[in-house]
């Protein structure tokens, strides 16, 4: 890959520029498999065209990757795809869809630190990928809802059965979506809004 | 002219060209927290003498832009943006917007305020 660093010109397009009012951000972080449709998601809700960050393993990333039979020093390149939604003046919300392994979120220093919640794209062809991001996001107390992006030759599962399967608890929301629908996607974010904002009630009445 | 031996060959994106742009250092040893999302803004506009990717941060950075943007439009990994970032921050070159804290998470206003824009989509 290149690092095209030097050039002067790259920036956003004039119309993806944000105002100077903008004063703070905050992310939601969307975990699922290869080819789940993580991105796909991320670009029909966002208002600037899904950019990718970068992030480097060399060496320093020993003792948090699994190196082990890799002897000569090497670096690797993960790449994360991300979106924006400018939610007012002030308030800019940014979406990154990221791999479910975790060696990724290490990766990713403070990828999950402040983010409001994740949303957990679901592939119910390859539901078993699903159990140990599953898994990690209660360990970690990040928030999430289920989505379960529709695939044409995918087996229909209902609701219940598919909470069942990947062993959720009654109050954690599953939703089916269609991660290319603008209004689809948008409305898994609201489901992950609306949890959030039950359990900061129930927070607030404890 | 003598030929670069197997493996000596300079490589663009090596890691050892990250290394030379921001003086051997890591992100982990970066003095600021920056978070992906921390909107970054530049004060002045680029000056003389300044690194060509530092110059390149604050052209990028005369309106607000998140920490991943920058990382995106530069084609730079995060932790290298970081550390160019710091030494800006240091030389108040550009200030930092940081994200809503943690520790105020979940605020009710603030994911009604998300639902508010969420719904205006």
């Amino acid at each position: 890959m290149d690092f095209r660093s030097s050039e002067p010109t790259v920036g956003p397009r004039s119309e993806d520029v944000l105002p100077e009012t903008a004063t703070a951000a905050v992310k939601v972080v969307i975990v699922g498999g290869f080819g789940v449709g993580k991105t796909t998601l991320v670009g029909s809700v966002s208002e600037i065209r899904p950019l990718t960050t970068e992030e480097t393993m060399t060496q320093a990333g020993v003792g948090v990757d699994d190196t082990a039979g890799v002897e000569r020093k090497s670096t690797t390149t993960v790449a994360m795809d991300f979106g924006r939604i400018s939610i007012n003046d002030e308030l800019v919300l940014y979406l990154f869809g990221t791999p479910g392994q975790e060696r990724f979120w290490f990766l990713w220093r403070g990828l999950f630190e402040g983010a409001l919640g994740a949303v957990v794209l679901v592939d119910t062809r390859r539901l078993e990928v699903s159990f140990d991001v599953i898994g990690r996001l209660e360990e970690r107390g990040v928030p999430f809802v289920v989505a379960v992006n529709s695939f044409p030759d995918a087996p229909e599962h209902p609701i219940e059965e598919l909470r069942g399967a990947l062993d959720l608890p009654a109050s954690v929301p599953i939703v089916a979506c269609d991660a290319r629908s603008r209004a689809s996607s948008r409305d898994v974010l609201m489901a992950l809004m609306r949890y959030l904002q039950s359990l900061a009630a129930t927070t607030e009445a404890s | 002219m003598t030929q670069p031996g197997p493996g000596q060959a300079w490589d663009e994106g090596g890691p050892e060209r990250l290394y030379v742009i921001t003086g051997g250092r890591s992100g982990s040893s970066a003095p600021t927290a920056l978070d992906l999302v921390t909107l970054i803004v530049a004060t002045s506009g680029p000056g003389p003498g300044m690194q060509p990717e530092q110059a390149a941060i604050v052209r990028l950075c005369q309106r607000p832009l998140s920490v991943a943007e920058i990382s995106a439009y530069l084609g730079l990994p995060v932790s290298v943006v970081t550390v160019l970032l710091s030494d800006l921050l240091a030389d108040q070159r550009v200030t930092s917007r940081p994200p809503v804290p943690p520790a105020k998470l979940p605020d009710i206003a603030l994911i009604e305020a998300v639902i508010d824009g969420l719904q205006k989509l």
